[in-house]
């Protein structure tokens, strides 16, 4: 692997607002490479999705401001393109799918629309691509997801089709072009558990089959579990713990990860746990030093005058907390 | 130390949601400007006697030696061809403006959302179809024709204007209301309200209402200037303020008749017809942006 | 971490049953068709124990939420509380019985009237059931409730739209406790919040049904959840209860081909968990629309074990072993 895909260096970034400013992200390091799946454990409040905005460049620019860092896709700079080179990317490098299906689809057009403008933008590999060749695309594409009839559901609006049909259709149109890197957020919240199961391997699928890159964003530690090789732990602006997923979930390290792990509800049922004391960190006036420290229980002055950085434990396990620094 | 006492001040909730309010208000210059205007209008309006030199000018005078006279010191909009002075009834007929859409807009503010509110609510029975027909009804004929129906039949005055506007204005409200009430009752808290076992009188004042109040209050303010528009449209006819009260209508249709040559018997009351309008538009946008809630 | 478990201790000794639904319909007419949300479903509530009621979307797990509140009258079939029959829709019920039958919704955003503020919303069932009498009651009981779900007392000023969700579904539970409820049902409570969130919320929950002797129908689709807060548990499909089984039953010995398909769909973190799963069966199908129910077992279609008669006759409910039901053609 020559360098990485995608190289989010130190990003800052935060939100002007009644009564201050929001210092949302504060620092993240975040790297993807070729063909590698990378999940990103967070809790809402996280910044997880706002890191993933701010690398798709849709973040409300308004309010918005990046304040230090580089989001490197291919060794360059995203944050310093202009409009379009950003258009280029999305076009042909870098999909996204949203979280809930429903809101992604256009209600107002029918699926077959939807899927052929984006084959038309997508690239035809140079040449401009006739009708027929574009409708044969997607029916292929969506045979891909196998959605049963792909010819007549081009035909049909998204209120005819079920959640899980949905979503597979934006994976569809999310693997139209020949991406690098697919950007998941939360792609199984919105559906049922034997749909989310049967879409979520469809998914793993095929993104094996055309090497792309995954980033997998979820609160649902068992669905990243089980398709990334390599997780992020994100909390409060940044990011926490790095490991490979296996080691990650058998020894968390983080006191926020050991925490987040045992809070799920466990199958052998030994009880709820009383979830983590205290709040998530209020961006109006964050907490200084490291921001779990108000919740932590292993919790040295030092955390309270210092943000720590990442500390390598071992070469695929990094973790940001004073308790690991050599 | 600083933070209890601020949070002393803060937990005043009107206090803390009227600065977040104005925050919201401020962020588009626009808005800023409509309030700028609807002051200046507002208080030109209440303080008249004060800002105007030629009180003369509302009466019965007549001056013919200073009719006809353009624009110029002692007189900045000119005179008619009675010799009143046009800045001083144009001053006074702000008043008249304003308080034309006070009434109306009370009165059918009132009637229509009160009536959309239970008709929304009690959607599907004979209450809902009864007051909704008759909404109907009255929304198949157009505005100005209706109000200069009602107009023709009873006596020419301010009042019955005012009346025959109110009369019109309602059925806006009244389906607007009806639109919101009936979303809105399915909502989930309005559910477990009523599972909870609140009477139907809180339920559609305390708990339905309030959630339509955003809309009800941005559409009375952008109505302000639609109110005015229609008044004096009336009273472009004839209608309306008789004279020799001075409304914006009446002036523009008598100044048009001497176009081009008396040029400032028309051009300066419409210039102000305009501000009314846009000021209070810009403000209504301000106002509907206060309400809207901006997740993330 | 230090971290609490709080064990559900399940139903008390005495049997009563608070709450016994029978032959339960609940038919909506729609332009495609009749929908038959809920279709003839029997089951009952012990006083003081969780009843879990799991489903995906299109089972009626909701629907039969709401019916025992009152939204809906149902079709056909009885609900009895407390051995009193209670078929009828909630404006045709006593205010005493609004006041022991509660409800949770699932959207937190919604749940709550944006435009009143926390104190408004939480004395209002005060104010309804004579609760509190004057304005200095009311408003410690407010505080009393905020602090039973562990908020701070300045909440009272504040409106859902400064709050995050969690906290939003805090004072829907604080609500539906307000005026002293004996049965609450809770539609997906923690569904739309986050892990450590939804474990300050059942483990609240669970504490209060102790202090308080409540009763719940608990309802959701994340069965490790269900594992950990129920004593019962019925799993639904298109309308119809395809098992019902203890807790410890149900996930030890699933015996309905659905549940073992639900089951075996779970993701889990350990390796523990996973043995603990059924063999791999694997989804297959699309949920049927409920509008268009083929005859003989609803499950027919996805079914990894059908046989011939399944797709002709509709199974009935067997009781397997003790308090374990099936509705399966394979356990005869």
């Amino acid at each position: 692997m020559k360098g990485n895909l995608l190289e989010v260096k130190d990003l800052s970034l935060y939100f002007k607002v009644f009564g201050g400013t929001l210092k949302v992200l504060d620092g993240v390091n975040f790297t993807v490479g070729d063909e590698e799946k990378v999940g990103l454990i967070g809790e809402t409040g996280s910044g997880k999705t706002t890191t993933m905005k701010a690398i798709m460049k849709i973040l409300g620019m308004t309010t918005a401001r990046i304040s230090k860092g580089e989001i490197l896709f291919k060794g360059r700079d995203i944050l310093k393109m202009n409009k379009a080179e950003v258009q280029e990317i999305r076009r042909k490098e870098i999909s996204m799918i949203f979280q809930d299906p429903t809101a992604a689809l256009n209600p107002y057009f029918s699926i077959g629309s939807q899927i052929k403008n984006i084959i038309k933008y997508s690239g035809g590999m140079g040449k401009k691509l006739t009708k027929v060749e574009i409708k044969a695309r997607g029916i292929e594409a969506l045979r891909n997801v196998m959605l049963p009839d792909p010819e007549r559901t081009l035909n049909f609006y998204p209120i005819q089709l079920s959640g899980g049909m949905r979503q597979r259709v934006c994976i569809a149109m999310a693997l139209l072009s020949n991406l690098n890197l697919l950007i998941a957020d939360e792609p199984g919240t919105s559906l049922d558990v034997t749909i989310k199961d049967q879409v979520l391997r469809l998914l793993e699928d095929l993104v094996d089959e055309k090497h792309i890159s995954v980033i997998l964003i979820s609160h649902a530690l068992g669905m990243v579990k089980n398709m990334t090789q390599r997780t992020y732990v994100m909390y409060g602006g940044s990011m926490v713990e790095v490991a490979k997923t296996a080691e990650l979930f058998i020894n968390p390290l983080h006191p926020y990860s050991q925490a987040l792990i045992a809070v799920v509800p466990k199958l052998t049922g030994r009880g709820m746990s009383q979830g983590i004391p205290g709040y998530i960190p209020e961006y109006l006036n964050p907490p200084s030093g490291c921001r779990f420290h108000p919740r932590c229980n292993y919790v040295m002055p030092i955390c309270k005058v210092e943000k720590p950085t990442f500390f390598k434990v071992k070469e695929t396990h990094q973790v940001a907390c004073w308790l690991f620094k050599k | 130390m600083e933070k209890t006492i601020f949070s002393l001040v803060l937990t005043s909730k009107k206090w803390e949601n009227v600065q977040r309010g104005w925050y919201k208000f401020s962020l588009n210059r626009l808005s800023i400007i409509g309030l700028i205007v609807v002051f200046i209008i507002l208080f030109l309006a209440i303080f008249a006697p004060f800002v105007t030199v030629h009180p003369e000018a509302v009466s019965k005078y007549v001056n013919f030696s200073e009719s006809k006279q353009p624009p110029s010191l002692s007189y900045p909009f000119g005179t008619d061809i009675y010799g009143r002075d046009i800045f001083t009834r144009t001053i006074y007929a702000f008043r008249i403006s304003l308080l034309m859409s006070f009434v109306v807009l009370s009165i059918s503010v009132s009637i229509g959302v009160i009536l959309g509110l239970i008709a929304g609510y009690f959607k599907d029975s004979w209450i809902d179809i009864l007051i909704m027909r008759i909404t109907d009804i009255f929304l198949s004929i157009p505005a100005l024709i209706l109000a200069l129906s009602i107009c023709a039949i009873l006596p020419r005055n301010l009042t019955t204007t005012m009346i025959a506007i109110s009369l019109v204005w309602w059925t806006w409200y009244c389906r607007m209301t009806y639109g919101i009430v009936t979303s809105v009752r399915g909502e989930f808290f309005i559910q477990a309200v009523e599972l909870i076992g609140a009477g139907k009188l809180h339920i559609l004042f305390k708990e339905v209402l309030p959630n339509c109040l955003s809309e009800i209050i941005t559409k009375m303010t952008l109505d302000v200037g639609s109110v005015i528009l229609i008044g004096s449209s009336l009273s472009f006819v004839g209608l309306g303020a008789q004279p020799p009260t001075a409304d914006l209508g009446s002036m523009i249709a008598n100044g048009a008749k001497y176009l081009p040559d008396l040029w400032w018997m028309s051009v300066f009351p419409s210039i102000a017809l305009v501000m009314i309008v846009l000021g209070f538009n810009l403000l209504g946008d301000g106002i509907h942006d206060i309400f809207t809630v901006r997740e993330g | 971490m230090r971290v609490g478990y709080l064990k559900n201790e399940g139903a008390k000794l005495i049997n009563n049953n608070i709450l016994t639904v029978k032959n339960l319909k609940k038919y909506f007419v729609t332009q495609q068709g009749i929908v038959k949300a809920v279709n003839d479903i029997d089951f009952s509530i012990k006083e003081g124990e969780t009843f879990g009621l799991v489903g995906e979307s299109g089972s009626g797990k909701s629907t039969v939420a709401y019916t025992i509140a009152g939204l809906y009258k149902p079709t056909e079939g009885e609900i009895a509380y407390r051995n009193q029959d209670i078929s009828n829709e909630s404006k045709k019920r006593s205010k005493e019985l609004k006041k022991e039958i509660q409800i949770v919704f699932q959207d937190p955003g919604t749940s709550i009237n944006p435009t009143r503020s926390i104190y408004q919303i939480l004395e209002l069932p005060l104010r309804v059931h004579a609760i509190a009498n004057n304005y200095k009651d009311r408003t410690d009981k407010v505080k009393k409730l905020l602090k039973m779900v562990e908020l701070p007392e300045d909440y009272i000023y504040k409106y859902s739209e400064m709050i995050g969700g969690g906290e939003r579904q805090m004072i829907s539970i604080a609500r539906a406790l307000a005026a002293n409820p004996s049965l609450v049902l809770l539609d997906e409570p923690t569904s739309a919040l986050d892990v450590s969130i939804q474990a300050k919320i059942i483990s609240m929950l669970i504490r209060l049904q102790k202090d308080f002797n409540l009763s719940y129908l608990f309802i959701t689709h994340d069965l490790s959840l269900m594992r950990n807060v129920a004593s019962s548990v019925a799993i639904m499909y298109l309308g119809k209860i395809c098992e019902n089984a203890s807790s410890s039953e149900f996930f030890k010995n699933p015996l309905h081909p659905y549940t073992q398909m639900l089951l075996s769909s779970i993701p889990v973190l350990s390796d523990e968990e996973e043995k603990l799963k059924p063999k791999k069966v694997k989804s297959i199908g699309e949920i049927p629309s409920p509008v268009n129910i083929p005859p003989g077992c609803s499950f027919y279609s996805r079914c990894s074990k059908k046989m011939d008669i399944c797709s002709k006759e509709d199974p009935l409910m067997v009781e397997v072993s003790k308090g374990h039901f099936v509705r399966c053609h394979l356990y005869k």
